[in-house]
């Protein structure tokens, strides 16, 4: 198909959606209490809303995923030959993820890919660990000034530049570093422990990056939760850690979802603290896509492996929603 | 199994601010006993004290005889019913009912017989495995007592648990909870600002005011024979007629009045010059001329006709009306407004009081 043609239909087709959206909305809401969307917001505004987000939805997402979807089914061929006699539908990148050039299996890239997943996942649950009790805290226990308090010591590192936190982790867990000096002289150890060779900075990088994105929706959930029914469960004689079994985890369950979603998504997409702060012996997913695009500029390779990355974790994340009982609608709430 | 529960000057501080000041009392075992106070008055605070959320900061609390210092409300013999029941919305009603038999690792088979058995107490039989959401706020109710019966508590805590509930409800409710109470005959500490609950189901009450206990006593002592102008003025309606001692003997004494010398028995030693307080219930009043220490004449200023029964609304000295309840077979004319009226009391039956508090409209 021609490829000038997609470009020039699907921004007419969005736009068009978004008005009859509208439109089907005003006339879906006879009563007469209700005003429809334009007449709500305007006829000026209105048009606005909806080139706005059609714009958004069109060149933020749509477009992107779009052209890399297309991209990762041509074979890789110099810009002279695009559109040429070879230019032909392909499915090679997605063979070459399995098995590799030699047909043998790519068990380097495969590995990657599992070990991305795999740490994405123990970096999600240690988050949850980790935030959990903070965000109990902050909803339930702490008081209006303390909770002020605690959100500036949380939000406040964020300003600093992640690249800037990672080398600043660096420096911490390097051979050399401020951890090792000090264990050393207290005698724990003799010999400078290999925390960046060992995976700890990673984990405790990704885990630092996204902790805010855990904090948040467990705070909100949480929060939400009567402090009557917390005291209930315990007047009839529940211990503590039944109460956050049976009462406090069940109700927070669409916050902690959605948290570990965000967590797993991003941790499995990151680039920067896998690149830093990574052992030698560790290839992180995204940093392969990353060498296609950058290194080897093999655009098509690239978007293949990019849209390998995604749906494996849309697949992974719909999975485990189900596993819990958690519809997907819940965790935007 | 049921137990008596002591406090032994109980003073619990928040800060600066003292909450409940020194309560002693001994609510004894299968007794159904209430604290009857306004808003903020601390009662809810010694509910939350004795079921061992809070600690008193002075005193101690004994249930069954046993200090209980130390000892969390997960560990206590008593189960509370919160204001707003805090049933678990995740849970269906059997589930909520045995959920304290679930923490203490009761067998599926003995907590689903013991649901069945409280179901049919709270008269809600298969409704077991309806959600809470499905439920009516009286059902609701129901399943929140039978929710804290199911630990086998010796003392059962309610804060204000009808307040939720409409009129109709809360009266029908009234009756089912002293029956329950009758039936499984563990003591009941009942926390209400409404004083028609507290008279109409309580053996016992104390009068709470800005954490101090003024009167304990049955509902018929605390309404003919309150001890401060508080609980004259808190339980029931009454009409004050503030004034300066003029004559006092052992039993009576007679005050100057705004309106002219009034009469009234008096418990509490007064002398001559002191600041006391008439109360004259609205039903003691009459219409017509009575003894001169005990008439007063006043304008009419509002009658409201309440089908058994009217009332006469009649210019008081201060902000607050003089009210008169006329039966409706009384046999006398009514006045009507803007008329002058004369009314007397019983002066045996009115009792004078010193001045103190005096419970807000």
């Amino acid at each position: 198909m021609n490829n000038r043609l997609i470009v020039f239909i699907i921004p007419a087709a969005i736009i068009a959606v978004f008005l009859l959206l509208s439109m089907v909305e005003k006339r879906a809401v006879a009563d007469s209490r209700r005003t429809g969307f334009l007449q709500r917001n305007g006829a000026a505004l209105s048009v606005f809303f909806v080139i706005a987000v059609g714009f958004w939805t069109l060149f933020m997402v749509t477009l992107p995923y779009l052209y890399m979807f297309q991209e990762s089914f041509h074979p890789t061929l110099w810009p002279k030959d695009r559109g040429g006699p070879k230019d032909m539908l392909t499915l090679e990148h997605y063979r070459f993820f399995l098995y590799g050039s030699d047909g043998r299996g790519n068990y380097t890239h495969l590995w990657a890919f599992f070990l991305t997943i795999l740490i994405s996942l123990l970096v999600t649950i240690a988050n949850f660990i980790l935030c959990y009790p903070i965000a109990y805290y902050m909803a339930q226990v702490a008081t209006a000034q303390k909770l002020r308090l605690l959100l500036l010591a949380l939000i406040v590192p964020y300003w600093v530049n992640e690249i800037l936190r990672a080398f600043a982790l660096r420096v911490l867990l390097a051979s050399k570093g401020v951890i090792n000096t000090v264990l050393m002289s207290l005698g724990l150890i003799d010999e400078p422990f290999d925390f960046l060779g060992a995976n700890i900075g990673l984990y405790v990088g990704l885990s630092y990056a996204y902790l805010l994105l855990m904090v948040f929706p467990l705070y909100n959930a949480i929060e939400s939760l009567d402090s009557n029914q917390i005291e209930a469960a315990r007047d009839l004689g529940a211990p503590w850690w039944r109460i956050h079994k049976d009462i406090v985890i069940p109700h927070a369950k669409p916050g902690i979802a959605s948290g570990c979603t965000m967590v797993f998504m991003l941790s499995a997409g990151a680039l920067a603290a896998p690149q830093f702060l990574g052992g030698p012996k560790t290839l992180w997913f995204t940093s392969i896509v990353y060498d296609f695009f950058f290194q080897s500029f093999n655009w098509a390779r690239g978007s293949a492996y990019a849209l390998i990355l995604l749906l494996a974790c849309i697949l992974f994340v719909m999975l485990m929603l189900r596993l819990f009982k958690v519809c997907l609608g819940e965790t935007i709430r | 199994m049921s137990a008596d529960v002591e406090l032994d000057r109980v003073t619990i501080r928040f800060g600066n601010f003292t909450a409940v000041k020194g309560a002693t009392l001994k609510i004894n075992n299968g007794e159904f006993f209430s604290f009857l106070g306004p808003s903020g008055c601390g009662k809810t605070t010694i509910l939350r004290t004795i079921s061992g959320f809070l600690e008193p900061s002075e005193g101690t609390v004994r249930i069954g005889g046993k200090n209980m210092v130390g000892i969390g409300p997960n560990k206590r013999p008593t189960a509370l019913i919160f204001q707003n029941l805090a049933l678990f919305p995740l849970m269906t009603v059997a589930e909520n009912i045995t959920y304290g038999l679930r923490v203490r690792g009761v067998s599926r088979d003995g907590r689903r017989r013991r649901a069945n058995e409280l179901l049919n107490l709270i008269a809600l039989p298969d409704q077991g495995g309806k959600l809470v959401s499905e439920l009516s706020g009286g059902q609701r109710q129901r399943v929140a007592i039978a929710r804290a019966l199911c630990v086998e508590p010796q003392v059962l805590l309610l804060d204000e648990p009808l307040s939720a509930l409409d009129l109709k409800l809360r009266q029908h409710m009234r009756n089912e909870l002293r029956s329950i109470q009758k039936r499984v005959g563990i003591t009941f500490i009942y926390i209400t600002h409404d004083q028609g609950e507290a008279l109409t189901m309580s053996d016992r009450i104390a009068v709470m005011n800005q954490g101090v206990i003024e009167q304990i006593g049955d509902g018929k002592t605390i309404y003919d024979r309150p001890e401060t102008a508080f609980v004259a003025s808190f339980v029931g309606e009454n009409n004050p007629f503030h004034g300066k001692v003029a004559r006092a003997s052992k039993s009576e004494v007679v005050l100057d009045t705004s309106f002219g010398p009034l009469r009234g028995r008096s418990i509490k030693a007064l002398s001559p010059g002191d600041r006391a307080i008439l109360f004259v219930r609205p039903e003691l009043l009459r219409l017509g001329n009575g003894t001169a220490d005990s008439s007063l004449q006043s304008t009419v200023l509002n009658v409201a006709f309440e089908g058994n029964a009217s009332h006469v609304f009649l210019k008081g000295a201060g902000s607050k009306d003089i009210t008169l309840t006329v039966d409706r077979f009384a046999g006398v004319s009514i006045p009507s407004q803007g008329e002058m009226a004369h009314i007397s009391y019983d002066p045996t039956m009115a009792l004078v009081l010193p001045e103190g508090d005096m419970a807000r409209e």
